[in-house]
């Protein structure tokens, strides 16, 4: 019998974590990192009589992630409680959207081995995060952190459009720059600001039923969500090659493991109870509204693109890595508004930004270096006062410290000896130390002329122009 | 009678619920429920095709708060409503998937 053939179905929820400064209901501040329960008041402990009201730029931030995928808008739209009890939900409901979300039907364009490939979306909608639990291996209770409840979330359901963890992470990465681009959120998997769950099952190959499917939560990285897809993908054809069935369930990524776990914890939608919460007003988004939010989107990656190759003249390549990320397009923008040969900013930020970024593991927001510091050192390499090797070295210390290269090239004694009669004299001595290699030179090996320039830049400590060194030899032999 | 309801479902809802219901209050909760739903059947029997649908029960909308923090830091008066707390933190029983 011939080996059956499956095709993986998949569909995402992603939650992103809004850049609001206060939280979705509550005037509590959204910063990371404070120390336990210290941004938390009577409404995200859920309280009772305490009442919530809804932050204006949540909708404001949710409509223009609406626009911005080919969303329709609900211009009638509320709020919804979702029922269920667990310590890191205080109210015993989680405020959120069921029966009319904000947004819906909405399309994000990805690119796939066979072209351009359009990913629905069923519907976006706005709710409230959770607190934190933390447990400990040795003690027998839990400590609840509430300073993340109340946070405001932007869920966004896909339709089970993606076939292979390679259209995920593209559609994923759609997603991060457009929230990115739009200011919306700032999409960190490590810091939790953006959380994916996929749904996923297989089917044969041209087999027009959909499988059972299984989510899966606790997906930290990019790397692990693909580890996942596979992993998952593989169990659940083993089980229909055994002649099993796969069981809707929710299952627990185990990273380190490469395997999923089934949850204890089974749900099922009615099982929340949902209505409409009636602490908070309905929403209604009247047709002005709508367009002062289109009229104020900011120019997006395509536009930027098109943009960097007609005014800055950069190659359609160059362009596009540059604008994949918001945070590096800015960083662009910023030096050469102050005065950087705009393709030397992008070959310094293309080539060996992106390549230190690599080496460290660390993404573009994680830059630390200013574009003033940038647009000094592109003027420094410029003038020749230190030549290309020492320009990457001072780069490197900048990537890292954030230095100010003309204090740190003078510091370090770093300037390329422009001096005629100091690289005359180092010149002179390497012909004398080195009269064999010239009687070679001389009688046709042109190949050791590279050896005399090495020499010379030994001497100098790098420190000399080799264009110059090269002139200057060619003068003396 | 669309939706008989039985003791099953009355368990199985006071499960979800949290609630523990004695023999005598489920009787009464059953009872209590079936007439909720023979109410909604009523309503069910009614043509409301012509009828737009009403999608807030309350005639208020939009009352907003500006994104502007306007707490500060009250965590030990927070903390003064936990029945046990434990390093600024509120302590429960354990939960663990
Ligand atoms: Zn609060």
């Amino acid at each position: 019998m011939m080996a059956r053939e499956y095709e993986t179905v998949i569909g995402l929820e992603v939650h992103v974590e809004l850049a609001t400064k206060s939280k979705i209901f509550c005037g509590c501040s959204t910063e990371f990192g404070g120390a336990p329960n210290t941004h938390t008041c009577p409404v995200c402990t859920g309280m009772p009589g305490s009442l919530p009201v809804l932050n204006k730029q949540v909708v404001e931030y949710a409509m223009a992630m609406g626009f911005s995928t080919h969303c329709q808008i609900n211009q009638n739209c509320k709020f919804d409680r979702k029922n269920y009890f667990y310590p890191d939900n205080p109210q015993n409901y989680q405020i959120s959207q069921f029966y009319l979300p904000i947004c819906y039907d909405g399309w994000i364009e990805i690119e796939t081995k066979e072209g351009r490939k359009k990913i629905r979306i069923h519907e976006m909608h706005m709710e409230e995060d959770s607190g934190k639990l933390l447990h400990n291996e040795w003690e027998d209770f839990s400590l609840v952190d509430y300073n993340r409840s109340g946070v405001p979330l932007m869920e966004i359901v896909s339709e089970p459009d993606m076939r292979s963890s390679e259209e995920v992470i593209n559609y994923l990465d759609r997603l991060r720059m457009l929230a990115q681009y739009l200011g919306v959120s700032d999409c960190k998997l490590q810091e939790g600001s953006m959380r994916v769950d996929v749904n996923l099952s297989v089917r044969e190959k041209k087999r027009k039923i959909f499988g059972t499917r299984t989510e899966m939560k606790n997906l930290n990285s990019f790397k692990a969500i693909a580890r996942a897809i596979a992993g998952e993908r593989e169990r659940q054809i083993d089980l229909l090659e055994r002649g099993r069935q796969v069981v809707q369930e929710t299952r627990r990524w185990d990273d380190m493991k490469e395997y999923s776990y089934a949850m204890r914890f089974k749900e099922d939608t009615k099982d929340y109870r949902y209505f409409p919460d009636p602490d908070l007003p309905s929403v209604m988004i009247s047709d002005e509204w709508m367009e002062s939010i289109r009229a104020s989107l900011p120019e997006l990656q395509p536009e930027k693109q098109a943009r960097y190759e007609r005014d800055f003249r950069l190659p359609t390549y160059d362009a596009a890595i540059i604008t994949a990320s918001k945070h590096l397009a800015d960083l662009f923008e910023q030096t050469v508004a102050l005065g950087g040969n705009p393709k030397k900013v992008s070959n310094w930020l293309m080539v060996e930004t992106l390549r230190l970024l690599k080496k460290h593991g660390e993404e573009p927001e994680q830059i630390r270096f200013s574009p003033e510091h940038l647009a000094k050192l592109i003027t420094v390499a410029e003038q020749g006062s230190v030549n290309n090797r020492i320009a990457k070295e001072v780069f490197e210390k900048m990537y890292e410290e954030d230095v100010d290269p003309e204090v740190y090239v003078k510091e370090h004694e770093l300037t390329s000896v422009h001096d005629a009669s100091v690289l005359k004299e180092v010149v002179k001595q390497v012909l004398e130390n080195n009269f064999k290699v010239v009687e070679e030179y001389r009688n046709g090996k042109a190949k050791v002329f590279c050896f005399l320039v090495g020499q010379v830049m030994k001497e100098m400590q790098g420190k000399a122009n080799p264009t110059m060194v090269g002139e200057l030899l060619r003068k003396m032999i | 009678m669309v939706n008989k309801i039985t003791d099953e479902i009355i368990d199985y809802v006071g499960n979800l619920a949290k609630l523990k219901i004695s023999d005598d209050e489920k009787e009464q909760t059953r009872k209590d429920m079936q007439t909720i739903m023979d109410y909604i059947d009523i309503l069910n029997e009614l043509d409301t095709r012509k009828v737009e649908p009403m999608f807030y029960i309350f005639p208020v909308h939009n009352v907003f708060r500006e994104d502007v923090i306007t707490n500060g830091d009250d965590k030990a008066h927070m903390l003064a409503n936990a029945p046990k707390q434990k390093d600024g933190q509120y302590q429960v029983p354990k939960t663990v998937e």
